[in-house]
């Protein structure tokens, strides 16, 4: 009786990455890719998204849910990577420099976002999405207009030929899969990437070692009750900002890795699509807007773009059409954050409803 | 000065500023070589177009339910109106008839389906709302492909299945209200058409809002605890809130169509829900309050900015930056009226 109720609970509990699995597992066949393809795939994608993901789980520790404002992080490293390729700097050393243009702009941005947040406590989610449309509108007007003549940059490669703006999509063959070549093995056909592993490695152990720190042990107070925490004498608004502040800095350095990986900059899309892309994985994987561990990110970056690759195939398979495919895979993407954003809500509703009733009890009881 | 103080407060700074800048709109077209006339009747024509789904968003404000940012789910019932409509074959005013007929029942599912989804998420009803319109585009854009539509106005026409991303309403309803009782003033065109239909609408949600519904659907916003305290069903209230929001946005994506002259169709209701819900504050609405005239002002606010900045724009500075502009100020608008502390509450 009691396993019964238990595995209820589980399937409750992780009933999105069980879809997934479900899915994917449909979809292999149907596709019909090869082993080893599906394998090298997955591990280029782990590489090029895990550091993007990652950058969510801080604020989700200081309970700020999911922090649709990574995309002014990756506007940020978009921002270094332009500039590197405008001065032609190459290699490893260029991303370096890539990341150094970032972090300042990330940090103001971050705190810009931190602050915006802390005057919309209990709708962070809906307002930290409306901000990185506006900073989009923001990172157009730089970039569009004032790349040129207000910020000099003089570079055919990467500004339009009217004198100003940045084109649409530049070739980053400069600092294409630098990190990612620098030191490879290939086993069975399938090349796997050390140092980029090393990098993901390393922000594990530091978002790890972080939750042990005052500082981390902060965020998860705050995280759990903003007035608790505020009575024990910790600086709410301050500790809220950094942990957006810390987000937004990995969201650049995930997105420059993301595009050295990529090859190739979007300059007007590809932030907007990375910040729904990553939430969407990190939700597949199990997360909830309060709960969310590094098993999570890994995970869910498995499932879900071992979905985004079978889609197209597999609906071209089944309907004779690829667009269906495709479009399914926006709608699974779209389909998953509302479905984890709605079952994390009904559950926090009942668990609430549950330990008001257990107060209730245990009142009646005193009484008698 | 006191005065001064508490109107600017009650007015808000940026609707000042966006109201100010309109304004120096007007008075420098003519100095740029714009005519003023042809503005002015573009922004109304705008205005017919826009405002039913600026005000599709009032019923969900008074109910508590805050931003309707699932407006896409209503576009998608005037969608689903619209193409059977077209599929009947019938054109002229009949034909807009028609649609509005076809996606009544649409509307009226799918905004139940809603209401229900977003009473068990009180409290983050934007955020969820925000995805439920996003999937459900999503979602379309895939039965867009299967449905078995046929009429060849509007299959693709070489595989002759799967709609087109856009459709010419030419022949059906086109213009059909911009059209009726259209006037012209000197260089102003003015379409009666399109506003009374507006007015009608926006007289019934007035009304409908001093009925006794009505002022229980006020309470159920303004203090659910005493609204139940009082008797009444706030799930209930909140859901007839929805549909209506929904049914409105049928209604809306319509008169856009007839205006506009095509039916967007797959991604194309995607954002649709932000110009709607911007505008609406940009009239003076907070997250949870909102009225007829708030509906009406910011409409023409937002439709003005849009129509003068790029002609003004184009004329100075021979650049085309206003949809750049368009993005940050709509947005902006969003996230000051989120960040206001009055709004709290929720």
């Amino acid at each position: 009786m009691r396993k019964d109720i238990d595995i209820r609970k589980f399937l409750a509990n992780n009933i999105v990455p069980i879809i997934f699995i479900v899915l994917c597992a449909v979809c292999i066949p149907l596709a019909g890719y090869s082993g080893q393809y599906l394998v090298s795939q997955i591990i280029t994608r782990i590489m090029r998204n895990s550091f993007l993901v990652l950058s969510l789980l801080i604020p989700i520790m200081a309970g700020m849910g999911l922090n649709f404002g990574m995309t002014l992080g990756a506007m940020a490293g978009q921002i270094g990577i332009i500039f590197i390729t405008a001065w032609n700097v190459v290699g490893i050393p260029g991303l370096l420099l890539a990341a150094i243009i970032a972090t300042p702009i990330a940090a103001l941005l971050g705190w810009f976002c931190g602050k915006m947040l802390n005057m919309a406590k209990g709708r962070e989610m809906i307002t930290s999405y409306m901000i990185s449309f506006f900073m989009n509108g923001v990172y157009q007007l730089v970039v569009l207009y004032g790349m040129g003549p207000v910020i000099p940059l003089h570079s055919d490669q990467v500004i339009l030929p009217r004198g100003y703006g940045v084109r649409n999509t530049i070739d980053l063959i400069s600092v294409r899969q630098s990190v990612d070549n620098f030191w490879a093995l290939t086993i069975g056909g399938v090349k796997i990437p050390l140092l980029t592993i090393i990098l993901i490695a390393l922000l594990c152990v530091v978002i790890i070692w972080f939750r042990k720190t005052k500082l981390g042990q902060d965020m998860r107070a705050v995280g759990q009750d903003m007035e608790v925490a505020r009575e024990a004498g910790i600086k709410v608004e301050r500790t809220r900002i950094l942990a957006i502040v810390i987000s937004t800095i990995f969201a650049a350095y995930g997105m420059i890795l993301y595009l050295s990986n990529m090859g190739t900059l979007n300059t007007y899309n590809s932030h907007s699509q990375i910040g729904m892309f990553s939430i969407a994985a990190l939700l597949v994987g199990g997360a909830s807007v309060s709960r969310a561990s590094i098993k999570n990110v890994f995970l869910g970056i498995i499932l879900f773009h071992l979905m985004f690759i079978l889609a197209p195939q597999a609906g071209r398979e089944l309907m004779g059409q690829a667009q269906i495919g495709e479009f399914f895979r926006v709608f699974i993407s779209y389909g998953v954050i509302t479905l984890s954003l709605v079952l994390y809500e009904i559950r926090e509703r009942r668990e609430k409803a549950e330990s008001a009733k257990a107060i209730a009890a245990q009142q009646k009881e005193a009484k008698a | 000065m006191e005065k001064v103080r508490s109107f600017l407060a009650s007015f808000g700074l940026p609707r000042l500023i966006i109201a100010g800048f309109l304004l120096l709109l007007f008075i420098v077209a003519p100095f740029v070589g714009i005519r003023v006339g042809a503005s002015i009747s573009d922004t109304l024509a705008r205005f017919g177009m826009n405002s039913i789904m600026v005000l599709a968003m009032v019923p969900m404000i008074h109910s508590g339910c805050g931003l309707n940012f699932g407006l896409p789910l209503g576009i998608i019932s005037g969608l689903l109106g619209a193409t059977l409509s077209i599929e009947t074959g019938v054109t002229g005013p009949l034909s807009f008839l028609l649609a509005i007929l076809y996606s009544t029942p649409f509307a009226l599912i799918f905004g139940w389906g809603y209401g229900k989804l977003l009473n068990r998420v009180k409290g983050s009803e934007m955020m969820i709302a925000t995805y439920v319109g996003f999937s459900s585009v999503a979602f379309m854009s895939i039965m867009w492909l299967i449905l078995p539509y046929s009429s060849p106005t509007m299959v693709w026409g070489y595989s002759g299945s799967g709609l087109r991303t856009t459709i010419s309403t030419d022949g059906f309803y086109s213009q059909i209200l911009h059209n009726f009782l259209c006037l012209k003033v000197g260089t102003i065109e003015i379409s009666f058409g399109e506003i009374l239909f507006f007015a009608l609408f926006a007289f019934i949600i007035w009304a409908f809002l001093h009925t006794k519904t009505g002022t229980a659907m006020t309470a159920v916003g303004s203090n659910p605890i005493f609204a139940r305290a009082s008797g009444i069903s706030v799930d209930r209230q909140r859901t007839l809130s929805v549909i209506m929001s929904t049914w409105l946005g049928a209604l809306g994506i319509l008169c856009y169509q007839q205006g506009y002259g095509f039916i967007q169709l797959y991604q194309g209701p995607m954002y649709m829900a932000m110009p709607a819900v911007s505008a609406i504050l940009i009239g003076g609405a907070s997250v949870n309050k909102a009225s007829i005239p708030n509906v009406i002002i910011g409409t023409i606010l937002y439709q003005g900015i849009v129509t003068m900045t790029p002609s003004v724009m184009n004329n100075i500075i021979h650049t085309d930056m206003s949809e750049v502009l368009r993005i940050i100020v709509s947005n902006g608008m969003i996230l000051y009226a989120l960040t206001r502390k009055s709004g709290a509450s929720r």
